[in-house]
């Protein structure tokens, strides 16, 4: 165990002190011991540092289960240090916002911290781990830690719905993950990922990379909320906001954005993965966008907005895959957007955690997040709203903020890849360049509403709940200033970023394609020129502010009032169509008639031996073997026949019992024509005994029903069992005609020449009864035994309560 | 008429009974039908008379029967094993007994008891106990 490891496993640690302290040091906040870790944690990692903007990486190993090839092995580069610096900066300055959002009094602050610290420590491992199965581990753990945090309030309907929402969904997708890891598996023997990319021919060229690559692509987009996988989102919004700002705006939900960059050496470069990420990036980006101006709730927006930047990203990373085909190099046409993707990573992870805190300080204050509410905090708050205006800002892709770096650069990736020759893209190329434009205005324009709508306009007092609205306590202004000055520094100068995180975070994305010293071409500069994506961005400044100010127009639209994703009617309707499906599967069945489950049963004999029977041809018949028949057979036969073909037609009960007890004295008679004396003898006793049972059950049965009753005719019961009938015969026939083909001498041989002079008995049926096979004796006897002591204790045992039966 | 006739055919079915009884090792008989054989003459006790004298007759506990029958019969089982032979080996030998002659005794015996003994006791516990059920 280095320590790296111990980084990885110490917000578990620390977890299990998180009760302790909580119910023994009362007078402190709880938070203030958790914010220390994540400090430290960043501290250390920054450390890291120049090792990985050298080109370096880390790598330790630790067996876990060697000899399936599970090891807990980090491997820290430049990918997974630019996600340990967001997970632990943004998590120290969450926890210190909780500390201030969290009230002391009222909250259960052990179990908030316990899961957030799990779930920090569960994303450190997902980012560090080099080993599929680890990696799968972690992943689980932050599906379990986040819904564990959005049903903090489980006694609200809504928590719990979102909750579970969220694990079906991203469950669904990480177990379909483990499927395609598993997949990898098989194709290369081994679970590292960094092997996985060593031996990458084996995986580009096995039948099962496709799969393999759907279904790990199906995780990462369930977890990183792609389009159509992107409704859980919204619904997540019910966890107290500094959850929303750190899982579900900087860390979680990347987190298929990191699989999907960290699997790109080995499967970019196909032409399924380019289109696959950039088509559902590209439509996840529309969707959300043009979804997020619909919403009236200031976390609403921010979560749509999330998964449209989020799909900004995942499309980024579809076209940047371009880069590895066939070796297309270095050249910045290709890797432009990958750059996009690592730059906006960072610049949406800073300013969507400073909006949700802002966003969270200003439901804190006023008691509502509702923009209808809300309006003229401007005066009213003015830190939060300079923080405000400037993550809106950047989001929305204005100068001089980080956001509108990243915007340009989306816009040269998406005009680059018009210009790819591969996969098609000069036809249908043209359409990223328009979708991401329109994309972009409507980004634009929520950014507008949220803005305006919040801070500009009347206060209304009336429609709020509290008081005295006032800005922000100090130490809860402290991280959204935070992430508000990392975005106008990233913003002012991008380039503090290019070598440090950026360069070796691409380096791990398009490995191999290097030279030896080589770099990636990164300058990030303000002002390009006059050249296309300003233009777009001029574009979409002048549009986004006229749909604004046209508001009036189209927010009346039907649309608009909707703000549920109409996706949500799929889940909702398959949700429930499951369980009813599965109880109307259930109901068909299990009609808890005996009589079906006995039909179930019959049929199920049917068909299996019916089908073995015709499969492998075993229908024999022997002819040789067989004896001459007596005349009185003929007549015992033909009685017997006739009694049992009676018994369904008979209408009265006592006429039954007595029809079968003359069945079973005339198999006695069977017994004795076979010569089977102690059979014969058996048979009349244990048939008069049973009659005289049948008799007393008869005379038991209730008053009410003791009309005769008619047997129901039912054609289906008959053709049942004619068929099971016929079928015992044609087996019995066959296996005997089968058994002597195959001529094995019988064990009775045996029996006959030794039953005198071993057991020292003439009646060899008794003697195997009693030495050669005793112990079946005894068991017998003992069932007998059982049998009636359960007979005792039914009728002498009358419990009264339905447990005690 | 009834009890006069039971008070013979009683005596001749139990009779019969205990010689299919010990007929069983070379003859039709055995313990188990020797048993169904021994309740159903008991049987026709309780038929003939009633229940309450026939308890006082046969003051036996069946359900203790039946123990002592299962017993028995591991107990045969178990003795094997104490001479360093497996589980229900059976032993036989030829002995001189007074009245009786030259006579196979055999360990068999004991175990055909033990099923005789059960048989008895759960033929008659089932009847028994459904017939005086009265609720």
């Amino acid at each position: 165990m280095t320590v790296l490891h111990w980084a990885t496993i110490s917000p578990f640690l620390l977890a299990i002190l998180i009760p302790f302290l909580y119910k023994y040091v009362r007078p402190i906040h709880t938070g203030w011991f958790v914010l220390v870790l994540p400090l430290v944690l960043f501290i250390y990692f920054i450390q890291y540092l120049p090792i990985t903007s050298a080109g370096e990486v880390i790598e330790y190993t630790v067996p876990w289960v060697p000899s399936l090839g599970i090891n807990f092995t980090v491997y820290l580069d430049g990918l997974s240090l630019l996600f340990l610096l967001l997970i632990t900066g943004i998590g120290t300055l969450v926890i210190l916002y909780s500390i201030y959002y969290l009230s002391k009094k009222t909250e259960k602050l052990n179990n908030f911290y316990v899961y957030l610290l799990m779930f920090m420590g569960a994303m450190l491992g997902v980012v560090l781990s080099d080993n599929l199965i680890v990696l799968y581990v972690f992943w689980e753990l932050t599906s379990l830690a986040s819904s564990l945090l959005i049903s903090y309030w489980f006694h609200r309907e809504k928590s719990t719905y979102g909750a579970q929402k969220s694990m079906l969904i991203t469950v669904f997708g990480g177990l379909s993950m483990l499927g395609g890891f598993c997949l990898m598996y098989v194709m290369t023997g081994t679970f590292s990922i960094r092997e996985i990319i060593a031996n990458v021919d084996l995986v580009t060229t096995s039948a099962l990379f496709l799969p393999a690559m759907l279904l790990i692509l199906l995780g990462a987009f369930t977890k990183s909320a792609q389009f159509p996988f992107h409704i859980w989102l919204p619904d997540a919004m019910e966890a107290p906001t500094p959850v929303s700002a750190y899982l579900h705006s900087a860390t979680m939900v990347k987190a298929g954005i990191y699989l999907v960059a960290r699997l790109t050496p080995v499967f970019g470069g196909a032409a399924e993965w380019f289109w696959i990420l950039s088509i559902f990036g590209i439509v996840t980006l529309c969707w959300g966008s043009i979804s997020a101006v619909r919403q009236k709730d200031l976390k609403s927006i921010l979560a749509f907005s999330t998964i449209s930047q989020l799909g900004l990203i995942m499309c980024l990373l579809g076209l940047g895959s371009a880069s590895l085909y066939y070796g297309y190099g270095t050249e910045t046409i290709y890797t432009t957007a990958i750059l996009a993707a690592v730059f906006h990573l960072i610049n949406h992870a800073t300013f969507k955690g400073s909006l949700f805190m802002t966003a969270g300080i200003i439901d804190h204050e006023t008691g509502t997040r509702d923009i209808r509410k809300l309006g003229g905090l401007m005066t009213i708050m003015p830190v939060t709203f300079t923080v405000s205006l400037i993550g809106l800002a950047s989001m929305a892709g204005l100068p001089p903020f980080n956001g509108f770096l990243s915007k340009e650069m989306f816009f040269t990736g998406v005009l680059n890849s018009t210009e790819l020759d591969i996969f098609n893209m000069q036809t249908w190329g043209m359409l990223f360049p328009v979708l991401a434009w329109i994309a972009s205005v409507f980004t634009f324009v929520y950014c507008m509403v949220m803005f305006f709508k919040t801070f500009t306009g009347k206060f209304q007092p009336e429609k709020l709940d509290v008081k005295h609205v006032h800005e922000a306590p100090i130490g809860m202004l402290i991280s959204p200033l935070v992430l508000g000055s990392l975005v106008v520094i990233f913003g002012l100068f991008p380039n503090l970023l290019a070598y440090t995180l950026i360069e070796p975070a691409m380096a791990s994305i398009l490995p191999n394609i290097l030279g030896p010293d080589d770099r990636f071409y990164v300058n990030i500069y303000h002002w390009h020129g006059f050249n296309p994506e300003l233009w777009m961005t001029i574009g979409v400044i002048g549009v986004g502010t006229l749909i604004f100010l046209m508001m009036k127009n189209w927010a009346k639209l039907a649309i608009y009032q909707k703000e549920r994703d109409p996706l949500n009617w799929f889940y909702d309707h398959s949700l429930s169509g499951l369980i009813s499906g599965s109880q109307f599967v259930t109901r068909i069945q299990m009609t808890g008639l005996l009589r079906d489950y006995f039909v179930y049963m019959s049929v199920f004999m049917i068909l299996l031996f019916g089908y073995t029977l015709y499969r492998y041809d075993a229908f024999a018949i022997d002819t040789v073997n067989i004896t001459g028949i007596d005349p009185f057979m003929w007549i015992l036969v033909i009685v017997f026949i006739g009694a049992t073909v009676v018994i369904p037609f008979i209408n009265h009960r006592i006429t039954a019992i007595i029809v079968v007890g003359v069945i079973g004295f005339l198999l006695a008679l069977f017994f004795v024509v076979f010569r089977a004396p102690d059979l014969a003898l058996t048979q009349l006793l244990v048939e008069t005994v049973t009659v005289v049972l049948f008799m007393l059950a008869f005379y038991h049965l209730p008053e009410l029903r003791k009309e005769s009753f008619k047997p129901r005719f039912n054609i289906v019961n008959l053709i049942i069992s004619i068929a099971v009938g016929a079928l015992v015969t044609i087996i019995a026939l066959s296996a005997s005609a089968l058994g002597n083909e195959a001529g094995f001498e019988s064990i009775a041989e045996y029996f006959i020449q030794n039953s005198k002079e071993l057991a020292g008995g003439y009646n060899m049926v008794n003697v195997i009864l009693v030495d050669f096979r005793g112990l079946d004796t005894l068991l017998e006897v003992l069932v007998l035994g059982i049998a009636a002591l359960g007979v005792v204790a039914l009728i002498k045992l009358r419990m009264t309560g339905r447990e005690d039966v | 008429m009834l009890h006069t006739l039971t008070r013979v055919v009683t005596f001749i079915i139990l009779a019969f009974s205990v010689y299919l009884f010990f007929a069983g090792h070379n003859n039709p008989g055995g313990g188990f039908i020797g048993g169904l054989m021994t309740a159903s003459a008991l049987l026709l006790m309780y038929l003939s008379f009633d229940m309450k004298t026939i308890k006082k007759a046969l003051p036996f506990d069946y359900t203790a029967i039946i123990a002592i029958g299962l017993l028995i019969a591991i107990a045969t089982g178990v003795s094997s094993m104490l001479f360093g032979y497996p589980f229900l080996t059976q032993f036989f030998e030829y002995y001189q007994l007074p009245i009786l002659g030259e006579t196979e005794l055999t360990t068999a015996l004991p175990f055909d008891l033990g099923v005789y003994l059960v048989v008895v006791a759960i033929a008659l516990i089932i009847i028994l106990t459904i017939a005086e059920d009265d609720a």
